[in-house]
């Protein structure tokens, strides 16, 4: 893992959903220690992306480097927290169990969790304040303390790469700033952190870098030169109001309406 | 009843159907968390067909219909495993929904089954050997001869033994399929595991419980079990007890009765322990939670009470 290559090298990825392409010849570079921000349309193919590059969905073509090296050689570097209503709460597990699968990754086959496990486990719920919930069904745990729940399992897999889909999406306001300053924090430590956003109105306290995309790359680099609200009216197909450029435009409405393209999120 | 104890016969039953419940309810729980009971519903129905193929096919090899597990549970696995691969193709392959090509399925190789059935109970000259096949439409568990229970140990034990061997790999796969797959575990490989273990679980139990309702025995005791633990092996566990439970009484009550078929009695046992646990079990008990809002809402009243009190003074 050298320190100059990028910590995500995306070449021509192109996904398909049977024959509807849902991303076409992306290029994408993330460097080292970033915190990128993904936004798109509903339907752009931000969670595709994601899921793409870590082989969740088939990539059609296109090559994914992970820290210089190829995807299948380095897999373990990315940790994943997926959309926090893609399971069933209801799952008999506990919290603890729930965080200590974060090190399923290192340990193998067949090895179950032991003491060091658990323990590593316990430190990431006491990062995320959940050290009281650890022994508590998760499906008692609130919308914002699952998130956090499956932020802190993605920490015990202790990659310097972290993948989050939408980690905004229905927690509240108090638990959004909480897990911003620890997505900051872990930035700090020199981890690359990649998220997929939906709220243009917080980009710019929240992102160093940001990707545009709507099935292309629109543009993708620091905010201030990827985030001009031409820019902006290109992914969305239509022009946004109120928007200057440069971050200025923290008025902007987040509702867009009568845009092409609006089915679920892909 | 004491004495059937010491019957050499009725203890290769008794083991037999509890070994049986055992296994599917262990089983069944992975079925009832990833939402499957209706692909092992096709499964347990398709195997019929399977089951009188390989029967007439011992016919046509020896001159004699046989009906010992070991040629009739691998005729389930290909028909089961046949009626699967089949699905998946037809919805991959046309727009129809998993559901519709789930029950399209099942009633294709279920009818074809029952259809086979009535021609080999009927075929002149006689076919030797098929009294006796009806019943694995609803099961008979006395029918089970040592060799059967040697086969039903057999793969039961090693069904078991995997799915404690990958057990976090099945736990972590069931909970969340994308996050597993984000580990590097293949989806592919896990899926099938998952399915195999489904399907053994299943055709083990065809002769005692019937291909009709063996679906019940493989989801009924983890329904049950759900009620009372809030831990996966926990639920595994009490699962495989409620399972075994109910078979061991219907094996009980098919030596007692010997014309009455076992599997509506194996299903009934495991029904009466599902309606206990849905009424009594504490957290998620009907009874609990009924009582939890009523000392909600008497709490709720003392408090209005109290404030408009206050509010008056």
């Amino acid at each position: 893992m050298s320190e100059t290559s990028p910590a995500l090298k995306i070449n021509g990825l192109t996904v398909a959903y049977d024959s509807i392409p849902v991303l076409w010849n992306v290029d994408l570079s993330i460097d080292q220690g970033v915190m990128m921000g993904i936004v798109g349309p509903n339907g752009a193919g931000k969670s595709t992306l994601l899921k793409a590059v870590l082989g969740v969905v088939p990539r059609l073509a296109g090559r994914i480097e992970v820290l210089g090296k190829r995807f299948t050689k380095n897999r373990q570097q990315i940790g994943y927290v997926p959309q926090r209503t893609s399971v069933d709460w209801d799952f008999p597990t506990t919290v603890l169990d729930l965080v200590t699968m974060g090190t399923y990754g290192s340990l193998g086959w067949v090895w179950r969790p032991g003491a060091k496990q658990k323990k590593q486990a316990m430190e990431a719920l006491e990062r995320f304040e959940l050290s009281e919930f650890a022994h508590r069904q998760i499906g008692e745990l609130s919308g914002g303390q699952q998130q956090r729940a499956f932020l802190a399992r993605a920490l015990v897999q202790n990659a310097p790469i972290y993948f989050l889909d939408e980690p905004f999406a229905g927690v509240d306001a108090t638990t959004e700033k909480a897990i911003v300053k620890l997505l900051q924090s872990l930035r700090d430590e020199g981890k690359t952190i990649v998220v997929v956003h939906h709220d243009l109105t917080t980009i710019c306290d929240y992102f160093d870098e940001i990707t545009l995309i709507n099935k292309k790359i629109i543009s993708s680099g620091p905010i201030d030169c990827a985030f001009t609200s031409n820019l902006l009216e290109q992914t969305y197909g239509g022009p946004i109001k109120n928007c200057g450029i440069d971050c200025g435009f923290r008025d902007a409405p987040v509702e867009l309406q009568g845009l092409p393209g609006n089915s679920d999120d892909a | 009843m004491l004495e059937l104890l010491t019957d050499h016969t009725f203890r290769t039953v008794f083991l037999g159907t509890a070994g049986i419940g055992a296994v599917s309810g262990a089983v069944g729980c992975f079925a009832y968390l990833r939402r499957q009971s209706l692909i092992g519903d096709v499964v347990a129905h398709s195997s019929l067909l399977g089951i009188v193929m390989f029967f007439l096919i011992s016919y046509l090899i020896t001159g004699e219909g046989n009906k010992s597990l070991l040629v009739l549970i691998p005729g389930a696995l290909v028909a089961g495993t046949a009626a699967l691969l089949l699905t998946r193709w037809i919805i991959q392959e046309t727009r129809l929904k998993p559901d519709s090509g789930l029950g399209v399925m099942l009633a294709i190789f279920f009818g074809s089954g029952i259809l086979l059935l009535r021609w080999v109970q009927r075929a002149t000259p006689s076919i030797p050997g098929k009294r006796g096949l009806e019943n694995y439409l609803f099961g008979m568990a006395a029918a089970m001869t040592e060799s059967d229970l040697w086969m039903i140990a057999i793969l039961g034990t090693s069904t078991i033994l995997l799915m404690l061997l990958v057990w976090k790999e099945f736990k972590v796969f069931t909970f969340d399929p994308v996050f597993a797959q984000s580990l590097g575990l293949s989806p592919a490989w896990l899926d099938t595991l998952l399915l195999m273990m489904m399907v053994i679980g299943i055709v083990i139990g065809i002769q005692s419980v019937g291909v009709v309702l063996m679906i019940a025995l493989l989801v009924t005791p983890a329904s049950s079990a759900r009620q009372w633990t809030g831990s996966l092996g926990a639920m595994v566990g009490l699962a495989a007890m409620f399972g075994a439970v109910s078979g061991g009484v219907g094996s009980l009550v098919s030596f007692n009765w010997p014309n009455m078929p076992t599997g509506p009695v194996i299903v009934l046992v495991a029904t009466i322990v599902f309606l206990f646990s849905l009424v009594f079990a504490p957290q998620r008990g009907l009874v609990y939670r009924y009582a939890k809002r009523k000392r909600m809402a008497k709490e709720a009243q003392l408090e209005h009470q109290s404030s408009a009190v206050e509010g008056a003074n």
